[in-house]
């Protein structure tokens, strides 16, 4: 296979700062988001011949972004397999670029979750304001009310039957996140909480309280990825993606052990490609949905045995100045989540290679390599996993 | 019969077997005749070996909980005014995995591993739900 690893880099980003805009559009949001991170880069609109995003709502929403931003793309790929469509894109427009078809890809995403009143965790059938009961698979799963909560928690009672996972190891997520959250002037809430005040808010389904799950808000935001030439003419620090990995995984017709989750497939390329191991890991964007889901993902990633996940994150190893942090900027947990969190992940993983919180507290110490791992869908049917290994050069 | 608020199923050339059966109070299942293999949800195709050469089963309607949670919240109509209800996703003897609820019980009382056996509740005319209910 053709050697990908250092084949782009991310050249620029911009996160939308707002939580809540329900006076703009979908599309302004992106927008918005593309002229900072383009801005960051130091291109222009000029420069920009490959399109990447993704969204819940926005049919053909490739097609769409093109004609509102006024772009003509010659490689355009709206891959939507949930909250870790980009990390897909990455992944594709990497592989654009090292085949030569193009030389700057810019990735964009926006929600309005949150000033549309959108339900995505309990919503069930309504859940992206449009009915989801489909004649296959769809229908089997609805009529029993089935939501996206009760199918992250499902998994949680599988993992906590067989290993022992208590409430309190998965409430060490959901602390250390908030933990970060507190450093990060955007984030959604940013009051610190202790594992008695995750374990005794609001149970949603069991094991998964309130504080367990993800916030809901309206944001956005834009990654600007180039080849090496063209990175070496850019504004900031390049940062490259050292390596990628796609997977799925689903119900296997009934037959299938979803305790283990799509980071089990994704992430050999991504390390193999990356030519790194766990040891050169300095921190983790990790999918945080719900604290289960970051547990069983570090698992499937082989940060450690499956069924170790609650020992692992256990002790506040996932905060900065632990053993692995974890979702620095605050996560979904804490932060933001429009709905499809996944272009975050790439986004704080950037600003930390390129120490932007140098001297500051949220800083990772001489952060060099990255791990970004999203997951789209739902840990109990069927969904994505992606992973992207980034590096400091 | 009260009125069925829940959502209710798309019954489609793939599924009217299913759910004609679901009437007559019989689960089905899928079995390949080619490879052998049993697939749940019911499809046209068999997802292991790819034939189509597929057959309706009658499963036992046995099977025990592989994992469960009590769910608390959830706005479809019909659910939203439910209360706590149990999610499932059942291990049948046949060896297929499939979702269901846990009904007539004490949704606290349900665990992974607990035997369960299939009962129907008639929502309409045209369609009854397979549920579990804890063995006798």
């Amino acid at each position: 296979m053709v050697d990908l690893s250092r084949a782009a880099a991310i050249v620029g980003i911009y996160e939308h700062p707002t939580r809540y805009a329900p006076d703009k559009s979908e599309l302004q949001i992106q927008g918005e988001s593309a002229i900072k991170a383009l801005e960051d880069a130091g291109l222009s609109k000029k420069d920009v011949d490959g399109l990447f995003t993704s969204s819940s709502t926005v049919r053909m929403s490739g097609l769409n972004l093109a004609d509102y931003l006024n772009l003509y793309p010659k490689y355009v790929d709206n891959t939507s397999v949930g909250g870790a469509s980009f990390e897909f894109h990455l992944s594709h427009a990497l592989t654009a670029i090292a085949a030569g078809r193009i030389n700057c890809a810019l990735i964009t995403y926006s929600s309005q979750a949150r000033s549309g009143g959108v339900s995505i965790g309990t919503g069930g059938i309504g859940r992206f304001g449009h009915p989801v009961l489909e004649p296959s698979p769809d229908s089997f799963e609805e009529l029993y009310g089935f939501t996206t909560v009760g199918l992250y928690a499902m998994i949680a009672q599988r993992h906590t039957h067989l290993y022992g996972t208590r409430p309190e190891q998965l409430a060490e997520v959901a602390v250390a996140v908030r933990k970060h959250a507190s450093m990060n002037p955007y984030a959604l809430f940013r009051n610190p909480i202790g594992i008695e005040d995750v374990v005794t808010s609001r149970m949603i389904s069991s094991p998964l309280h309130i504080l367990d799950c993800c916030v809901i808000t309206d944001g956005g935001g834009a990654v600007v990825v180039a080849s090496p030439e063209v990175a070496r003419s850019c504004k900031q620090r390049p940062v490259s993606v050292l390596g990628v990995g796609e997977s799925v995984a689903h119900q296997g017709a009934g037959q299938r052990d979803l305790v283990y989750i799509a980071a089990r497939q994704s992430h050999g390329s991504a390390f193999d490609m990356a030519g790194v191991t766990h040891e050169d890991i300095d921190m983790c964007m990790i999918y945080d949905s719900f604290t289960i889901t970051v547990l069983t993902t570090l698992e499937d990633l082989g940060f450690c045995e499956k069924g170790e996940g609650g020992d692992f994150v256990s002790g506040g190893r996932l905060q900065i100045g632990g053993g692995l942090p974890v979702n620095t900027d605050g996560g979904g947990l804490s932060s933001n989540h429009p709905g499809m969190r996944g272009i975050f992940l790439l986004l704080e993983a950037t600003r930390q290679l390129r120490h932007e919180f140098e001297g500051t507290p949220r800083q990772v110490p001489d952060c060099k390599i990255a791990l970004c791992h999203g997951t789209g869908g739902a840990l109990g049917s069927r969904h994505s996993g992606g992973t992207v290994i980034l590096g400091r050069d | 019969m009260p009125e069925w608020k829940k959502p209710l199923p798309t019954v489609s050339g793939e599924t009217r077997p299913f759910w004609e059966a679901c009437r007559r109070g019989e689960l089905l299942i899928q079995k390949c005749n080619s490879c052998g293999e049993y697939q749940w949800y019911p499809r046209g195709i068999c997802a292991n070996c790819w034939t189509s050469d597929i057959a309706w089963v009658k499963a036992s309607g046995k099977g025990t909980v592989w994992t469960c949670t009590v769910t608390y919240q959830n706005r479809t109509a019909g659910f939203a005014e439910e209360g706590p209800y149990v999610l499932a996703l059942v291990e049948l003897e046949e060896g297929v995995k499939m979702f269901t609820n846990i009904v007539q019980c004490n949704p606290r009382d349900v665990k992974i591993g607990m035997p369960v056996e299939v009962t129907f509740v008639q929502a309409t005319d045209q369609i009854s739900v397979p549920y579990f209910k804890p063995a006798q």
